[in-house]
């Protein structure tokens, strides 16, 4: 920041428009703020409401309770996924948005306006979308595969959502160069990258889901006489697909905050973390295909080219910050002088606090179950065998909700108390509750992926298929029915983790005690140090040279890791190579 | 070791520092094994695979499929189980699979150990064929014909489930083939 800006900021202070942190010392913008908690605040009550469907659903397919009637749960599916993949992810991204483009650079919004108006559409956009499907008027599911038709005003609201997000990217970049205009920022914190990275993946996004869905709705409404089944996948999967690379790098973004936060991890190479980013966002607009591995359309090879992003780049990617995230913790570890033994470092990690616990359990359950699955189930011949099974949910569960919706959840932690200034009400539970939300999330993402695993259908209202025309007792045994109270008590054990979640949350938000410098899980000084000069001088001259390790601990972690990809991307090709059929 | 700082903070402008040693070890490993799949998935699967995931994809008329789905029923039939139609065509001859709301229709008496072509489509909307309980999925679309090359290894009754979601019958939608010796 330029001596210019940062007088700018304490001029803003002065006339009110700003406030001084207390704890981090940012200067922070108060339409920021107030977006910032207004945004906060709407995606909470949405993973809310798609928690609580989510309890329906699973206790509807653990078959002993089955809930809900088949035109209920069909209902409640479709809206469950738009409620948390759609509307908690985003808002709870277009918050970062502001937060990376703001309050981490010291500065203020140039077009406030803009990012309410994008907020209004989103929210009004949200809620009647969420009408429309529990109304029954578009049991589509979140996918609403054409010909399957739901009512225009679905497609409708899905356009006219995805417009607000498109004005909230829009705003983003506008921000960003208006902030370097203003010589508010050089180089961005890695943070403010990553959330750039997601901003692009965004509009790439977006872009595909306008044309995937302009076209349906204008068939709904009866201009065009036909949707291209085949096509529409290949474009909603542009935007599927691509939301959730948005996703994974807004978490990797807050891994690191998260990281710095907690033990003041700081990247191990700016320069390798950034390339990692920039790897996912030159292979991802490949991902559409690896949910279409299994369609009519598209010869062997360009699925197979498309679906390892070619070679398995973003993999490489994602590689790259699987090591990185722990190196970086290690590394602030050993400078904090837990530096004997090889895990020193981790056993004495602030395992009590919320932040570093939902750090450690999403980035381990995002690697181990999320990540290795998703390049088994992204490998075409092998996709054959899994392709919308129960597998697939228990897949993107592990990546979305115990990696990405935790990770989220760990960094509100902070950013709750720090925005609405308040003291957390209900900080005990709050040291427990990603652990039970990680081993809920665990024990269905196992019961559910087993249960994939033996030919379970995923959105299919009758697991036992007995009572239809041409039933069939395969899915009567022992198997199935263990694997689906494992995905009926691990939902219930996760939806007490979330409700802990939304409970404190709430409260602190209207109820908490108010103060300039709440007490928070306790930040790391580093995390907010700018940097320094001699320090610096001292890294990159100094003559202090090891010949060790500089991080042997998180080195054998990512070779276990490794190992163990290695026996299940093996052990899925025995599997198929043991179907009893030839398929050619 | 090269200086970094807070992903919370700006770095300095020359942030580009070389990657370290440790650093290069997991990136040649980790790219190695990236090949190594790659290399599994594209060259030594097709070579080696018993199933493979060629799908011999046409376009087709909704209306057209119907019609070869109905004369290639008259052709074969030789029964009828649970209002479904049997057909037990011979060996070496393309076989149709129709999708509709919520039936598989006809259902298939194949023989053990011969390969049959079957051409699978839609009438109405997307629909799942997964063959149970090998657990084998493929996606079946109107206007879209998934082919494939098929040989029953073992006799028994194999089940039909649609696994993508069709309406609100979509699990009344069962099929069967029945594989005999
Ligand atoms: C307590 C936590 C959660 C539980 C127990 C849970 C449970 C479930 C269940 C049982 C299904 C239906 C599977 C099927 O029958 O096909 C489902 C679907 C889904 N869930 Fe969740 N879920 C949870 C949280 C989340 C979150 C946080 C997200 C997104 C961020 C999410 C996204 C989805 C999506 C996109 C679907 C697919 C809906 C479809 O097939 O159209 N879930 N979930
Ligand atoms: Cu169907
Ligand atoms: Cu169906």
């Amino acid at each position: 920041m330029t001596a210019e800006a940062a007088n700018r900021a304490n001029d803003s202070i002065l006339a009110g428009l700003m406030r001084r942190c207390n704890v981090t010392n940012l200067a922070v913008d108060h339409n920021a703020e107030r977006l910032i908690m207004f945004n906060a605040v709407i995606s909470v009550v949405f993973l809310a409401l798609g928690g609580i469907m989510a309890l329906l659903i699973a206790l509807t397919r653990w078959e002993a309770v089955h809930l809900l009637n088949a035109d209920w749960y069909y209902r409640v599916t479709g809206a469950h996924g738009a409620a948390m993949l759609i509307f908690w992810i985003l808002f709870f991204e277009v918050a970062g948005l502001i937060f990376g483009v703001s309050v981490i650079l010291n500065r203020r919004l140039l077009w406030p306006k803009a990012w309410w108006t994008a907020f209004g559409i989103m929210f009004v956009s949200a809620l009647t979308l969420l009408g429309i499907m529990l109304s029954g008027e578009a049991t589509v599911m979140f996918t609403a595969y054409p010909p399957l038709q739901a009512t225009s005003w679905f497609y409708l609201f899905m356009i006219l959502f995805a417009v607000g997000a498109l004005i909230a990217v829009i705003m983003f970049f506008i921000e960003l160069v208006n902030a370097r205009y203003r010589g508010e920022v050089g180089p961005l914190p890695l943070f403010t990258f990553a959330m750039l990275a997601a901003a692009v993946l965004a509009l790439w996004t977006l872009v595909s889901g306008a044309a995937a869905f302009i076209p349906t709705y204008l068939w709904s409404i009866g201009v065009l006489g036909h949707v291209d089944a085949g096509v529409y996948r290949l474009l909603f999967w542009g935007f599927g697909h691509g939301a959730q690379q948005i996703n994974l790098v807004a978490m990797v973004g807050v891994w690191y905050v998260l990281a710095a936060l907690t033990v003041g991890a700081r990247p191990v190479n700016e320069g390798v973390s950034r390339l990692a980013f920039l790897l996912i966002i030159l292979f991802i607009h490949m991902g559409a295909i690896h949910h279409i591995l299994v369609d009519p359309g598209f010869s062997e090879l360009s699925r197979a080219v498309n679906t390892s992003y070619f070679i398995y780049g973003a993999t490489l990617g994602s590689m790259i910050h699987a090591l990185s995230i722990p190196a970086a913790v290690e590394m602030a570890q050993r400078r904090k002088g837990f530096a004997s033994g090889i895990f020193t470092w981790l056993k004495k990690a602030p395992w009590k606090e919320p932040g570093f616990s939902s750090l450690v359990l999403s980035f381990w359950l995002f690697g181990v179950m999320g990540g290795i699955s998703g390049v088994i189930m992204g490998t075409v011949q092998v996709n054959m065998i899994q392709h919308n099974t129960l597998i697939v949910p228990a897949h993107f569960h592990m990546t979305v909700v115990a990696g990405t919706t935790l990770a989220f959840m760990g960094l509100s932690y902070y950013l709750i108390p720090l925005i609405f200034r308040r003291d957390h009400v209900f900080p005990g539970m709050a040291k427990v509750q990603p652990y039970v939300f990680a081993a809920g999330m665990t024990i269905w993402g196992l019961g559910t992926g087993f249960a994939g695993h033996a030919g379970m259908s995923r959105r299919h209202w009758d697991s036992t298929f007995g009572d239809m025309p041409l039933a069939t007792d395969i899915f009567q045994n022992a198997q199935i029915d263990i694997s689906l109270v494992g995905l009926g008590l691990g939902a219930l054990i996760a939806g007490v983790g979330g409700a802990m979640y939304v409970i404190n949350a709430v409260a602190t938000v209207f109820t908490g005690k108010r103060t300039d410098t709440p007490h928070l899980p306790g930040i790391d000084p580093d995390a907010l140090r700018p940097a320094d000069p001699a320090e610096r001088e001292a890294a990159l001259h100094g003559h202090d040279h090891k010949r060790g390790f500089e991080f042997p601990g998180t080195l054998i972690l990512v070779f276990a890791f490794l190992v163990l990809f290695m026996i299940l991307y093996a052990t899925s090709w025995f599997e198929l190579s043991s179907v009893n059929w030839t398929i050619e | 070791m090269s200086y970094t700082s807070s992903p919370l903070v700006a770095p300095p402008r020359d942030w580009w520092q070389p990657a370290g040693r440790d650093e290069k070890l997991w990136l040649g490993i980790a790219g190695a094994w990236a090949v190594s799949m790659f290399v599994m998935m594209v060259i030594i699967w097709p070579a080696i695979g018993g199933q493979q995931n060629q799908i011999h994809d046409y376009r087709v008329d909704p209306s057209d499929f119907q019609a070869y789905t109905a004369s290639f029923i008259e052709e074969h039939q030789t029964g009828e189980l649970e209002g479904t139609p049997v057909v037990s065509p011979p060996p070496d001859t393309d076989i149709f699979l129709q999708a509709s709301q919520f039936a598989w229709t006809p259902v298939l008496e194949l023989q053990q150990g011969e390969t049959y072509r079957i051409l699978i489509s839609s009438i109405d909307v997307q629909h799942g064929f997964s063959l149970q309980p090998d657990n084998v999925n493929f996606q079946v679309l109107p206007d879209f014909i998934t082919g494939l090359e098929i040989t029953p290894h073992e006799a028994g009754e194999y089940t039909i489930v649609c696994n993508e979601f069709c309406g609100l019958g979509h699990h009344l939608m069962v099929g069967q083939i029945i594989v005999v010796e």
